[in-house]
């Protein structure tokens, strides 16, 4: 009898494998639209929840795929925020050709600014992003006449989704078309990470010198994930704009870069869901505590980070697919 | 206008100094155990804390209060970096990062919790206040007397790196750690000394800023960029760029601020990423 070689599976094989869907993630993504019919008073939260998860997954595309640690990030969620609305402001309020205009935006900024990351590493990468996020920020606190400064842009008026949907007060239209942005992008961030181009990102967090010793052109492949993760924070931000028609500089603060990172890393690093899960933990929390006291939440957060750093590094959700491999 | 730039040069050079004494601790431990401890700033605040309390409740002088923050934080630390910080030594700097910023999280949060979120005043002695009037250029006595705690700090640690057995030691372990572990070297013990005097001396700088930047929770956050600033331009583990790299940021920061107010910032974080795209190991960097 002949005992089955286990025959090397072709690369193709298996990139096909990780990317076919599990019944939990179609369950997760029929959960989302759950805040419709049960939750109509947490619409604005669950538009928030959806706007930061999709910021979280673009980070993730850098950060958790190919190890590019940011604290800057949300230069390009500004970016986008501020061109969508300074577009609308300017007399064109058509909600998607201007979403995808200010995430277009975002990504060739993105493009250029990523000459500059590749260039440096470690200490010098994330004072890079960190000083750069800065350097955004003070920009638009200086250009008062096109952004409005501290008192933020006014004036914003996004026309009807499809000339159809207005957005309302009670926030159906604004999170069903935040969902779907977040839906569509990722989908192509899993068919991104699932491809040869998202087995290469992950050959270069794991080791940079390596890959260009097998011939991979890494810096090439960092340019341009960094400017498709930049174009879907603009995207992101581009949401903020136009579900709440307004755009203050917090949207570029470091505050938001951190928090994002801070979101990713709870949830788990180096997987979509995370960045989902991890944001909304957080949001629900800060929700729920900061209403209480935000010294509360400052504590829980920072009790969180540490818990988190020391006993979960692959954050909640790779902890629990721990204890899921080990019980099997 | 000549005045106008000597009262700059003279105001930026003594907040300079102060992110000095704030960051050179931070920058020596970093370059020693690529240890990325955001939370350094937060023993700048306690340090100011232990002493606006040390004043107020225990009635000491200012010149007391200033070693006891010193001597205070420098304890403080060797109990966190003993318990906390020493499990990450290995971790990623991702982790290390937001291990510590959750640190500078719950620190904000203990100090709002003990001591309210109102900002502290310390009370000077009277001879640290007022100014000196020279030509007709008026210098603050308290400045001056915070650029020259800052000169004989530099003078005591650049004395003990260069003419001390620890000062060897250390840098023995900033050049290469693993050398010197492998002749019999005691790393960890000469890093824990290494980052109790750093704290300390945080301690102390955070105790001389309550008077120019004020004292509130939001300190640690307030001095994270300034004080990573210092710390990445200057270059890790060099005394030398420190100090240039403080220097720098403080004459910039304060001429920034008075002669183009509006974009003074935008030319500090400018200046910060020319200079590391340049230099991505700093000034004074080696590796």
């Amino acid at each position: 009898m002949q005992t089955p070689v286990s025959a090397p599976i072709e690369a193709r094989d298996w990139l096909r494998r990780r990317s076919r869907w599990s019944p939990f993630e179609i369950l997760f993504w029929l959960a989302t639209l759950l805040p419709f019919i049960f939750f109509p008073t947490y619409l604005p939260l669950a538009n928030q929840i959806a706007i930061a998860a999709l910021f979280a997954i673009s980070v993730d595309l850098i950060l958790g795929y190919a190890g590019i640690v940011t604290l800057g990030h949300a230069m390009f969620f500004g970016l986008g925020a501020y061109f969508a609305g300074i577009i609308s402001v300017h007399g064109w309020g058509e909600p998607i050709s201007g979403l995808l205009m200010a995430g277009l935006f975002a990504g060739i900024i993105g493009y250029i600014i990523s000459f500059l990351i590749t260039r440096v590493q470690h200490l010098a990468l994330i004072m890079v992003t960190l000083g750069l996020g800065f350097l955004t920020y003070e920009l638009a606190n200086a250009l008062h006449w096109l952004t409005g400064g501290t008192d933020g842009l006014r004036g914003i008026s996004t026309w009807p989704v499809f000339g159809q949907f207005r957005f309302d007060m009670w926030g159906y239209t604004a999170y069903g078309y935040a969902l779907a942005v977040l839906f569509l992008c990722f989908l192509l961030s899993r068919r991104l990470v699932n491809s040869s181009f998202g087995l290469a990102l992950r050959g270069i967090r794991e080791n940079v010198k390596r890959m260009p010793a097998i011939g991979a052109d890494h810096k090439s492949h960092l340019r341009l994930i960094y400017a498709i993760s930049a174009a879907i924070a603009g995207l992101a931000g581009g949401l903020l704009a136009q579900t709440t028609n307004t755009v203050a500089l917090d949207s570029l603060s470091f505050e938001r870069s951190a928090d994002v990172v801070v979101m990713l890393i709870l949830g788990g690093t180096g997987r979509l869901y995370g960045a989902i899960l991890g944001t909304f933990i957080f949001l629900v929390a800060r929700d729920q505590l900061a209403g209480i006291n935000p010294q509360y939440w400052y504590f829980g957060i920072g009790m969180l980070l540490m818990v988190v750093v020391l006993f979960m590094p692959k954050g909640i959700l790779g902890f629990l697919a721990r204890i899921v491999a080990r019980a099997k | 206008m000549i005045s106008q730039i000597a009262i700059v040069l003279f105001d930026g050079f003594a907040f300079g100094m102060l992110l000095f004494l704030l960051s050179v601790g931070l920058s020596v431990t970093l370059g020693m155990m690529n240890f990325i401890n955001l939370a350094h700033g937060a023993f700048g605040m306690f340090g100011g804390y232990v002493a606006v309390t040390a004043m107020r409740q225990l009635g000491l002088p200012f010149l007391a209060a200033l070693p006891l923050a010193f001597i205070a934080m420098a304890l403080l630390s060797v109990i966190v970096e003993r318990t906390l910080f020493r499990r990450l030594y290995r971790a990623g700097e991702l982790n290390q990062v937001l291990f510590t910023i959750g640190a500078v999280f719950v620190s904000a949060a203990v100090a709002t919790f003990v001591f309210g979120t109102v900002q502290q005043v310390i009370i000077l002695p009277s001879w640290l206040r007022g100014s000196v009037e020279i030509g007709d250029v008026r210098f603050g006595v308290y400045r001056a007397f915070i650029i020259l705690v800052a000169l004989i700090v530099t003078a005591l640690l650049v004395f003990g790196l260069e003419r001390t057995r620890l000062g060897a030691q250390v840098r023995a372990a900033v050049d290469n750690q693993r050398m010197a572990q492998g002749l019999g070297l005691d790393v960890e013990r000469v890093f824990a000394i290494t980052f109790a005097l750093g704290s300390g001396l945080a301690g102390l700088g955070g105790a001389l800023a309550v008077e120019i930047v004020g004292l509130s929770p939001s300190f640690g956050f307030q001095m994270l960029v300034y004080v990573l600033i210092v710390v990445s331009v200057g270059g890790l583990g060099s005394i030398t760029g420190s100090f240039v790299g403080a220097a720098l940021l403080g004459i910039g920061d304060v001429a920034g601020k008075y002669f183009w107010p509006e974009i003074g910032s935008f030319l500090i974080y400018l200046m910060l990423v020319a200079i590391l795209l340049v230099r991505p190991l700093g000034l004074f960097g080696k590796r």
